[in-house]
């Protein structure tokens, strides 16, 4: 806000004795009056680098994006709610939580899928993904995500919706924050914080079923006989929810976000924008019925699109750092349209290549095809294919063979070299298995396992879902040192799956005398 | 330097009011909730000093410490944790110590407690001498192997541990000696240099000449007695197998005729003195299990 009328700029100097009287009234009334034109308090030209913050209070629109936004908002909320409980039968030895993230025993579990902790770039794999996602939808159609799906957004609007029902549309919630003290208030902004708190309780409760077994952490929660860390982190989702989708709400998207600073490079011309088409709006003014439209635009400027903004800007200012790209001043705006009989669309997901070409005459085209939606697409696709390779084709073993190398080898009393080998096997089956291990590259070597006696093959048993260490040696005979070459040969370890016939096999090295 | 009020044009904030060649300073007071944390911190300072072991000081003579009013100490803190641990470990350590050797060994738990101890106890008592992997060097056998100068079951290397070789201040220690043919006049340089060439062919290294059949003969009369018909060795006796491929001083021909010249004695401390019994037990547990055990 201009506080100072001598240090502002000429535009408002300019302006003389009314543009004064307006600012000062803005000053009383950052709102405005009732049924009077809102005032876009995060609008740049409204407020100083070091205000304090204005409250915003966004206005209820009915519309095709406020549909799709409660929409959105059901699902993802739903799915949040929801998947902990989901049971997926994994057998005896594995819980039967679909979606766990179970870190005492240091697994992840998603349908289907298992993840070691050894394979946590699957998860580096789906960050990408979902990074290069991100990076697409914006370069095709802006924030979507900030708009619609992020949970900041979603709860915010929950927060909101639930504001609205107990203290009433924006110029209600006005009207009585302006009023002074009474039941009526107290009892109004107590049940709503109350509403608020146990949304918050519930987002923070929901989170740590995703850490444990969901029905039986639930029990423990109930008679306080939970592990004191759900409860912590119960406290802390709670305080967050609470605290960043009732209180802090756009501040967290303008201030805290590093999103919206890398917008900036995401989008181009080409963008699919929410947008005020400025050139059939503008000149912008009131409008009487029965009056021509010649010579004007359609924007009657009625500040319905300030009003319906949780952001609290004008979009009608362009592409501005705060816009979360929701889509609710198009519905408000679609609205107004639709009462003074002029076409839907004055604010629209258009292209700022598209403003230039109405500008210049020329007709709208739309190029979702560009260099930079095609490599975003390409790189997807090639992340995705790997990861869904590497996936389908993991197996049920995991082996490591680290070879001793201290001392790099050892020389026996017959003059043979023996080097030692730690075989580490995963049997990721959640049943026990046998396996046999034997070695390839160095026909005349013998493998033994420390502790039995000498054979062609090594076997052993791994209990389910675990990991084992085995010591095992190989021993090249003296006569056949020959085969070392600068003291040096490869040497293949294959394990195979008895039962499943499933092999592995990991390359290492025989060390002997130079 | 002047103490009138005075407000900058610019900013419209006040100077603290003093100045220099007309250089001003803005009075912008530090954040209030940058202040008060501060005095919290001084108050939680002063108060630290009282609670907890904080100031040097000279007290009868000696520089001590002010103790503080809880009495926390941090060796005491180390000293309680390593008692908790030893205390958990007790239970492990009281079945080593009852249970014999090849028993511990069939247990697989038991086995890694005793692995891990002995590898601890290994790197801490025996890596100077044997290296850090019992690779050993010339002098210092390599314990990985299978060649064992006095034997390489688990109760020879336990024995062997316990009492050391020639460890004099043990009773019971492992003890020979090898003539030093020359040194002594036992034989002439000659003669050492024949059985050299003897010895060099029991492990194939040399092949059978006049000097070494000569050699043959001196090695029936002088060594057979510990070193055996063909040198195979002599655990019980501690007589090196001179027909293997392992030699402690070096296979080469100066060595060879060293060894035989002024003879080789190393020396092992008895550990039994030194360590815990069930140290020594997993030591020995840990010695075997590094691929020369029998």
């Amino acid at each position: 806000m201009t506080s100072d009328a001598s240090t502002a700029g000429p535009e408002t100097a300019g302006a003389g004795l009314t543009s004064l009287i307006g600012e000062a009234e803005k000053l009383a009334n950052p709102h405005g009056h009732e049924g009077e034109t809102a005032t876009a308090v995060n609008s740049e030209k409204n407020r100083s680098l070091y205000a304090s913050r204005i409250k915003i209070y966004p206005k209820l629109v009915h519309g095709r994006y406020r549909l799709v936004k409660w929409v959105v908002m059901a699902i993802t909320l739903g799915v949040y709610y929801v998947t902990p409980w989901i049971r997926w039968d994994r057998g005896p030895f594995a819980p039967d939580q679909a979606v766990l993230l179970d870190f005492p025993h240091r697994r992840f579990y998603f349908f289907w899928i298992e993840i070691w902790p050894q394979e946590v770039y699957y998860l580096t794999g789906l960050l990408i993904l979902a990074s290069v996602l991100l990076f697409l939808v914006t370069s095709l159609a802006g924030r979507v995500w900030c708009g619609y799906t992020c949970p900041q957004t979603v709860w915010t609007d929950l927060f909101i919706y639930i504001e609205r029902l107990i203290e009433g549309d924006r110029s209600a919630r006005i009207r009585l924050d302006k009023s002074s003290f009474s039941i009526n208030k107290l009892v109004r902004k107590t049940s709503k914080h109350a509403v608020w708190l146990i949304v918050a309780i519930a987002t923070g409760g929901a989170w740590v079923f995703y850490f444990d077994d969901a029905p039986t952490l639930a029990a423990n929660l109930l008679t306080f006989s939970a592990d004191p860390v759900a409860y912590l982190f119960i406290a802390i989702f709670t305080a967050t929810t609470y605290v960043f989708g009732g209180l802090a709400r756009e501040q967290v998207c303008t201030y805290m976000c590093p999103w919206p600073r890398i917008q900036g490079a995401m989008f181009d011309d080409e963008s699919f924008l929410v947008t005020y088409k400025y050139d059939r709006g503008d000149p912008r003014g009131p409008h009487k019925k029965n009056t021509s439209w010649d010579g004007r635009g359609d924007c009657i400027d009625c500040g319905q699109c300030v009003a319906a903004c949780p952001m609290g800007i004008d979009i009608r200012d362009g592409m501005q750092l705060e816009c979360i790209q929701c889509a609710l001043c198009i519905d408000a705006c679609d609205d107004i349209m639709a009462k003074v009989g002029r076409p839907r669309g004055l604010i629209e997901y258009d292209t700022p290549a598209n403003m230039d070409r109405r500008l210049a005459g020329e007709k709208e085209r739309f190029h979702i095809f560009r260099p930079r939606t095609v490599i975003y697409m390409g790189v997807l696709v090639l992340v995705s294919a790997i990861m869904f390779f590497s996936l389908a084709t993991r197996g049920a073993i995991d082996l490591n063979v680290l070879r001793d190398r201290n001392p790099l080898f050892v020389q026996l009393s017959d003059g043979s070299i023996r080097n030692g080998y730690t075989v580490k096997i995963i049997n990721k089956v959640h049943e026990e298995q046998a396996f046999s291990i034997r070695i390839d590259g160095l026909p005349s070597a013998q493998l033994i396992q420390q502790g039995v006696s000498a054979g062609d093959s090594v076997k052993t048993a791994i209990p389910p879902d675990s990991l084992k260490d085995i010591k095992t040696f190989v021993i090249l005979p003296r006569e056949a040192l020959g085969s070392l070459d600068g003291g040096e040969a490869s040497l293949r370890f294959i394990v195979e799956n008895i039962s499943t016939g499933e092999t592995v096999y990991n390359e290492t090295s025989f060390r002997g005398p130079r | 330097m002047t103490d009138t009020k005075h407000t900058d044009d610019v900013t419209g904030v006040d100077t603290t009011g003093h100045q220099w060649d007309d250089i001003r300073e803005l009075n912008n007071p530090l954040p209030k909730w940058w202040v008060y944390s501060f005095y919290a911190c001084i108050v939680w300072s002063v108060a630290y000093w009282i609670v907890m072991p904080a100031w040097p000081i000279f007290m009868n003579g000696a520089w001590t410490y002010t103790g503080g009013v809880i009495g926390y100490d941090q060796r005491v803190v180390v000293e309680n944790d390593i008692a908790e641990v030893a205390a958990g470990r007790q239970v492990y350590m009281d079945q080593i110590s009852a249970q014999d050797l090849p028993t511990i060994q069939q247990n697989v738990e038991l086995m890694e407690v005793a692995l891990a101890g002995g590898r601890a106890a290994f790197g801490d008592n025996c890596a100077p001498c044997h290296g850090s992997g019992a690779q050993g060097s010339t002098g210092y056998p390599n314990l990985n192997d299978d060649d064992w100068i006095w034997g390489g079951s688990l109760e020879d290397i336990h024995v062997t541990l316990k009492h050391g070789i020639r460890w004099e201040a043990d009773d019971d220690t492992r003890f020979n000696e090898m003539p030093r043919y020359l040194t002594d006049e036992i034989l002439t340089a000659d003669q050492v240099s024949d059985v050299t060439d003897y010895v060099l062919t029991l492990s194939g290294t040399a092949e059978t000449t006049e000097a070494s059949a000569r050699g043959s003969e001196i090695f029936a009369r002088e060594c057979t007695a510990c070193h055996m018909d063909g040198g195979i060795g002599n655990r019980e006796l501690g007589a090196p197998n001179l027909a293997d491929a392992i030699w402690l001083y070096g296979g080469d021909r100066a060595s060879v005729y060293e060894s035989i010249a002024n003879a080789r004695a190393g020396q092992m401390p008895a550990w039994g003195d030194r360590l815990d019994p069930v140290t020594v037990k997993q030591l020995a547990l840990y010695v075997h299990a590094l691929g020369g055990g029998e």
